[in-house]
């Protein structure tokens, strides 16, 4: 498997946009996980919650 | 009243409203035929349609299996005729064994009729070699398709906003059968050069599903059912 | 029966600002993220190109770890959903379980396909090709996509439970179907190159910190999920508890 279609400096923005569609998709889904469970923080005490 | 007697009755009464409706044969069978039609529109080269005809037949069988399995469900959701079977006491595997059966009965009838319209309109040839083949793909076939749609077709059944989750559910899980019938039906056929014996592995892949979904769909059958 | 306290009750306003969090998670999270950081050092800048694949090799440290890890997200959702039908070990949080390994799941199987997308981009000069590895594992994608669907149903909380471990359970036979189709038909993706033992020492290592570095962040995630699932769980039962309460007043006061 030779990568004679393109040279070093060419497959470098490909490798930066699977780095930034990794890191930001975890941290997008993440961050709204998170905004979600204040959310529903705020309704259940921590008395109320399992792991607490 | 054993799980094969609940079977045949169920099968018998599908088979039966099917008979006096004639939904199947006024509306899927057209759409089926319509699908092909549409296909040979679409690739609009001869030579191209009777090399990928095999795989067309069953790409249409699995369009057509979608109305189908709602059609199936459509007249137990009606009158809740399904919640009054199970409220009786009827055993749930009974009534799934019957609904697959009286399913692959009516797939078969599809098959057929889609099988000759691929002759007629895709001019495949059917040779003496590969009947053997033939006949046992598509008896392999059917029975898992059967049970995979009786299967999805009872949880994608009744409350508002399910039917449209039974292509989403059911697509990707049929794609085995998908891919083994349509190299077993070109091994039978002697597209592209295939001979029969390659086609009896698939055969293979086609009774390992159809045994996986008959138990699984057995033992599942009155969960999913169940509301 | 409780009456259900005030929406607003805001006791400790730290332990509010992240519900989910405990000392372990925080742990946890802390070393998912040097994890994360030792990868992209490793991955972008200490590790060397490939001689065959030149720069492009960096995309394998993300792509394979991701997409391994959707396997055994997914696999875990079977055992979880296995774990919730056995009448004996029955409970809800084992369906909890199932259903926020599959959302990780299908969240790192995304990222697989796209940074693979790429990655074939590259090597083979094409973003997808209808190979057997390829093909199934699209289907596996969308199959755990109609997963989630399934259990957005509606419906008490046993009957979703019910009704999607039973999808899983069928879901995730296509997990080994995805790993042996490459020996079975069509392979154009790349034959296990780790075992064939090709890469080079800091590439292998950078891999290896790949791996970690997704399974502690997909522990993570999947623990703050499976709480907030469980809190959203508290809240639809009490909405059911205030709906009776109401009714039962409306028939005292009239």
């Amino acid at each position: 498997m030779i990568s004679a279609i393109m040279s070093n400096s060419q497959q470098w923005p490909y490798v930066i946009i699977s780095y930034v569609v990794t890191l930001g998709g975890v941290g997008l889904y993440t961050w709204r996980m998170l905004a979600k469970a204040r959310k529903l923080g705020k309704q259940v005490p921590p008395e109320e919650r399992p792991w607490t | 009243m054993t799980t094969w007697r609940v079977a045949r009755l169920v099968a018998a009464k599908d088979l039966r409203i099917e008979a006096r409706s004639r939904v199947v044969v006024n509306q899927v069978l057209p759409f089926s035929l319509l699908v092909m039609v549409l296909f040979a529109f679409a690739l609009d080269n001869d030579t191209v349609l009777t090399r990928v005809a095999p795989g067309l037949v069953w790409l249409a069988t699995l369009f057509s299996m979608l109305v189908l399995v709602q059609r199936a469900f459509a007249v137990e959701t009606a009158d809740g005729a399904l919640d009054a079977l199970t409220v009786a006491g009827v055993r749930p595997s009974g009534l799934f064994l019957g609904k697959a059966m009286a399913m692959a009965v009516q797939l078969v009838v599809l098959e057929v009729v889609l099988l000759f319209a691929a002759i007629v309109l895709y001019k495949v040839d059917v040779g003496g070699a590969g009947i053997v083949l033939l006949v046992t793909t598509f008896v392999a076939a059917t029975t898992g398709l059967a049970f995979v749609g009786t299967l999805y077709g009872g949880l994608a059944s009744g409350a508002k906003g399910r039917e449209t989750l039974l292509p989403l559910l059911m697509l990707p899980v049929v794609a085995p059968v998908l891919i083994g019938a349509t190299r077993a039906t070109e091994a039978a056929l002697g597209t592209n050069g295939a001979s029969p014996s390659e086609g009896w592995p698939w055969i293979g892949l086609l009774v390992l599903f159809a045994a996986l979904f008959g138990a699984g769909g057995t033992l599942a059958f009155g969960t999913l059912i169940d509301a | 029966m409780t009456t259900p306290t005030a929406p607003n009750a805001t006791p400790n306003d730290t332990v509010d600002r992240r519900p989910t969090s405990t000392r372990f998670t925080r742990a946890l999270g802390f070393s998912a993220l040097i994890g994360i950081v030792w990868l992209v050092v490793f991955g972008l800048f200490l590790s060397p190109n490939d001689l065959e694949q030149g720069v492009s090799v960096r995309n394998m440290y993300i792509h394979v770890p991701s997409a391994w890890l959707a396997y055994l997200a997914f696999i875990v959702t079977g055992i979880a959903s296995a774990g919730y039908l056995f009448k004996r070990t029955r409970s809800l949080q084992w369906d909890r379980i199932a259903g926020a390994s599959a959302e990780v799941g299908v969240l790192f199987m995304g990222i697989a396909l796209v940074t693979g997308s790429l990655w074939g981009r590259v090597t083979w000069g094409k973003y997808w090709t209808w190979d057997s590895r390829l093909t199934t594992t699209a289907f596996l994608f969308i199959t755990y996509i109609g997963y989630l669907a399934v259990r957005d149903l509606g419906g008490s909380h046993h009957q979703r439970a019910r009704r999607s471990a039973i999808i899983a359970l069928f879901a995730v036979l296509e997990v080994p179907l995805v790993h042996f189709s490459v020996k079975w038909w069509r392979p154009l993706h790349q034959q296990e190159s780790v075992a064939d033992g090709k890469l080079s020492g800091l590439m292998l290592f950078s891999l290896f910190v790949g791996i970690v570095a997704f399974t502690l962040l997909y522990v993570w995630m999947v623990l703050h999920r499976l709480r907030t699932l469980t809190m959203q769980d508290i809240v639809d039962d009490r909405g059911l508890d205030v709906a009776l309460a109401e009714r039962r007043a409306e028939g005292i006061v009239s």
